[in-house]
């Protein structure tokens, strides 16, 4: 067969007509951009509004900064963000930026861009930042990341006030108002007081719905606990302080005890089976952001209306708050660093922290305490005023915490993401152990953890 | 056409060079033929098994900064671990307790099938082939809702003849049973389908033999049925082991492990150590210790299927 030959011009012209149809099919750009662009993957938002409010933020920066940014919103369902952030991190290509679980920035700290820049221009605004997030996002003495809004939880008490009030004599609405003072009562809200309460509600069929089992929420509270009875299992240099802790031993003793008023099946309970435990008016008291109370409102309203938001229980050392939070990074090898640093330096912004708080129902917590006073949480309702002590206020006189701090984050990632915490009270609570044997399992755990650098 | 196969006609006059002439004979080889026509599929293993399976086998030798080589250090540790000695039992009950019970289950449904007759057996056919057709994380996340812990849909059932809840994710054995449960609910499909294919290629005349002989039923089945279907019955075992050893959704989506890691296979203690707890070579570590142990596994059963195919040739 004879093959037609190809001339020059003949290959210009085919050339000509790929480019001029490659222009005509290019997408188009929306903010004529002349300071880049950019390509960022949030966590997406658990509340369907809360993807909204990030988009109308960036958009809005985007276009006074003429940077072209590509948001994409990825899921946590089935650790995809996670996924995504450790085969980007494997293979140096990917978004420009990333939102972070919380033991991620640590992992990947070493391709993480320093923002140290733009922390300390955040701190002299608004004051100093959360202490778990500083724990989690600074690495070798350089911020790694900067500590998100949109995500961020605490994850205080949101109590059934009718039912507690019922069975267990406890006002709840009285010793927390909704004001910026504790009532009277708040000082005996303590985890004796919880334990004796849990028992009266199990008692009238109203167990307080706390996981047991691997999960986050699970982990969270359980680690709150620990700290308020000073319960360490390693010390910030990686020492394991399991042998001779009687701290450790009095915690997992009052858990086990605590364990015994609980539903017999929270050892197997995800981070949705204690919302539907307070949803479906089951459950007297869980430990979780307002979510469970957001669905409920939309749900089950007569449940909602009934539910307070009020701190975790003290213990001898203290009050400590479950905190969970997010922390945005800029990958060193993203293409466009300073735009990315600029972009997160406005959402760390009071203004664009409230618009994304407030869009949330109040759900994401901002990293400084100065910013706990947005109208939202005293607005949001019913009844008017159920989240008012959702965020750490100065009268509840508690910390932030995460569990398993102050180890070094590269070892508390791994006891965090195994659940030693609670794995710990499940070996003595179902499995039969002893506290000594528990004991020896957690110490022989640790010390794998560490020999493995 | 030569003999080897290969088109000699229409060869321009111009190659008849000698070099020409060597390079010519070079591409009509067959084996150059069959190495080039291949090299697609050596592209493939290559770039999609080889390398990623090379890469792991590095990665479990570096320390968890991925800065040092520490050897076998990460196996080392691995098997000092109360948590990882228990992962190896579990994946064994797991993997060994599910292959059987799919491999008998599916030899019965494929019996039943096969004895149906031929016009209402694809119908029936299909309907058993549905579990193995959905995408298991879904399947599974049916399952979870009817194990669910506080609003398991079987204990609602149960309930209603007076029968007390089952913990069916809360209490170990009983997680571990759901776990194998479900694995054999969508694995026995398979088995079945192939078991079903080796069946309908025995002959009917080495069954009317036997029974001339004046043999049993059961007697048929063991000395003719189940000696026909060894080969088909090695191999499906073999790749559903594999397979089951490697399972992670199910897992995943069910007990996360839980309670107490007492469900935790191999796989799913790798994606929890590698990936959320951010120690990527010691996942690797996990996810690769089963493999020296299946290829053995996989060396022996595949050399018993070669001899017996060349007794029979």
């Amino acid at each position: 067969m004879a093959v037609k030959g190809m001339t020059r011009r003949g290959a210009l012209r085919a050339g000509a007509g790929v480019v001029a149809a490659g222009a005509l099919g290019a997408p188009m750009v929306h903010a004529q951009g002349t300071g880049g662009s950019l390509r960022v993957a949030f966590w997406d938002h658990w509340v369907p509004t809360g993807n909204d409010a990030m988009r109308a933020l960036v958009k809005d920066w985007s276009e006074k900064n003429r940077v072209d940014v590509t948001l994409d919103f990825i899921n946590t369902t089935g650790n995809q963000l996670q996924l995504a952030g450790a085969a980007q991190a494997q293979s140096k290509s990917g978004h420009d930026i990333i939102s972070l679980a919380p033991w991620d920035v640590g992992t990947y700290a070493n391709v993480l861009e320093p923002v140290d820049d733009v922390i300390n221009r955040l701190i002299a605004k608004y004051g100093p930042i959360n202490q778990v997030a500083e724990y989690l996002a600074k690495r070798d003495g350089a911020w790694r990341g900067v500590p998100a809004v949109s995500g961020t939880q605490n994850k205080p008490a949101c109590v059934r006030f009718d039912l507690m009030q019922e069975h267990a004599g406890l006002d709840v609405r009285a010793m927390w108002p909704a004001s910026g003072e504790a009532g009277p009562g708040a000082d005996q809200w303590t985890w004796d007081t919880f334990l004796t309460a849990a028992e009266k509600c199990h008692k009238a069929g109203y167990s307080f719905g706390l996981p047991l089992g691997a999960f986050s929420d699970a982990v969270d509270w359980v680690g709150a606990l620990f700290l308020s009875y000073g319960a360490s299992m390693m010390d910030e240099k990686g020492k394991v302080t399991v042998r001779g802790n009687q701290k450790l031993r009095t915690v997992i003793e009052y858990a086990v005890r605590l364990s015994k008023a609980l539903p017999n099946d929270v050892w197997a309970w995800d981070d949705a089976s204690n919302n539907r435990a307070l949803i479906s008016g089951r459950s007297a008291l869980v430990f979780n952001p307002p979510s469970a109370w957001a669905v409920a409102k939309r749900d089950q309203p007569q449940v909602a209306e009934k539910c307070w938001t009020i701190p975790m229980p003290a213990g001898p050392e203290g009050r400590f708050l479950a905190y969970l939070p997010w922390t945005s990074g800029i990958w060193n090898f993203g293409r466009n660093k300073t735009a990315a640093k600029a972009l997160l330096e406005f959402l760390s912004e009071r203004s664009s922290a409230e618009a994304l708080t407030s869009k949330t129902s109040g759900y994401d917590i901002p990293p400084f305490a100065s910013m706990s006073d947005f109208k939202i949480w005293e607005t949001e309702g019913p009844p008017t005023g159920t989240v008012y002590n959702y965020p750490l206020k100065p009268h509840h006189k508690a910390k932030p915490s995460i569990a398993f701090a102050p180890a070094p984050g590269e070892f508390a990632a791994q006891m965090y993401v195994q659940a030693l915490n609670t794995k710990v009270i499940a070996r003595v609570a179902q499995g039969g152990d002893t506290v000594d044997q528990a004991l020896g399992w957690l110490e022989r755990e640790l010390n794998t953890i560490v020999r493995g650098g | 056409m030569a003999a080897d196969g290969t088109l000699v006609a229409g060869v321009p006059a111009s190659a008849s060079t000698g070099r020409a002439n060597g390079l010519q004979r070079f591409a009509r080889r067959r084996s150059t033929i069959a190495f080039l026509m291949t090299l697609p599929l050596i592209a493939l293993i290559g770039g999609l098994v080889v390398y990623p399976a090379g890469y792991a086998m590095w990665l479990s030798t570096l320390n968890r900064r991925m800065t040092a080589n520490i050897g076998l250090g990460n196996f080392e540790l691995l098997l000092e671990n109360d948590t990882f000695r228990a992962v190896i039992w579990q994946s064994c009950i797991f993997a060994v307790g599910a292959v059987v019970l799919k491999a008998l289950i599916g030899f019965w449904l494929a019996h039943m099938l096969h004895h149906i007759p031929a016009k209402g057996q694809r119908k029936w056919r299909g309907m058993l082939l549905v579990p193995w057709v959905i995408p298991p994380a879904l399947s599974t996340l049916g399952w979870w809702w009817m194990f669910d812990p506080s609003y398991s849909s079987i204990n609602w059932l149960l309930s209603i003849f007076a029968v007390p809840a089952v913990p069916w994710l809360g209490e170990p054995w009983w997680a571990r049973l759901s776990v194998i449960m479900v694995n054999v609910w969508y694995g026995s499909p398979f088995f079945m389908i192939m078991y079903l294919a080796a069946l309908k290629s025995v002959p009917d005349q080495l069954y009317e033999a036997a029974a001339i002989d004046g043999a049993t039923g059961w007697q048929g089945l063991r000395y003719v049925t189940l000696p026909m279907m060894q080969n088909i019955i090695s191999i499906t075992v073999l790749f559903s082991l594999i397979v089951t050893f490697a399972n992670y959704d199910i897992v995943r989506v069910l007990t996360n492990g839980g309670p107490r890691d007492l469900t935790q296979v191999f796989a799913s203690y790798a994606f929890q150590v590698g990936i959320l707890s951010g120690n990527l070579p010691r996942g690797a570590a996990v996810s690769l210790f089963m493999f020296p142990v299946l290829a053995v596994f996989a060396f022996f059963i595949l050399r018993g299927i070669n001899r017996r195919n060349k007794e029979q040739m």
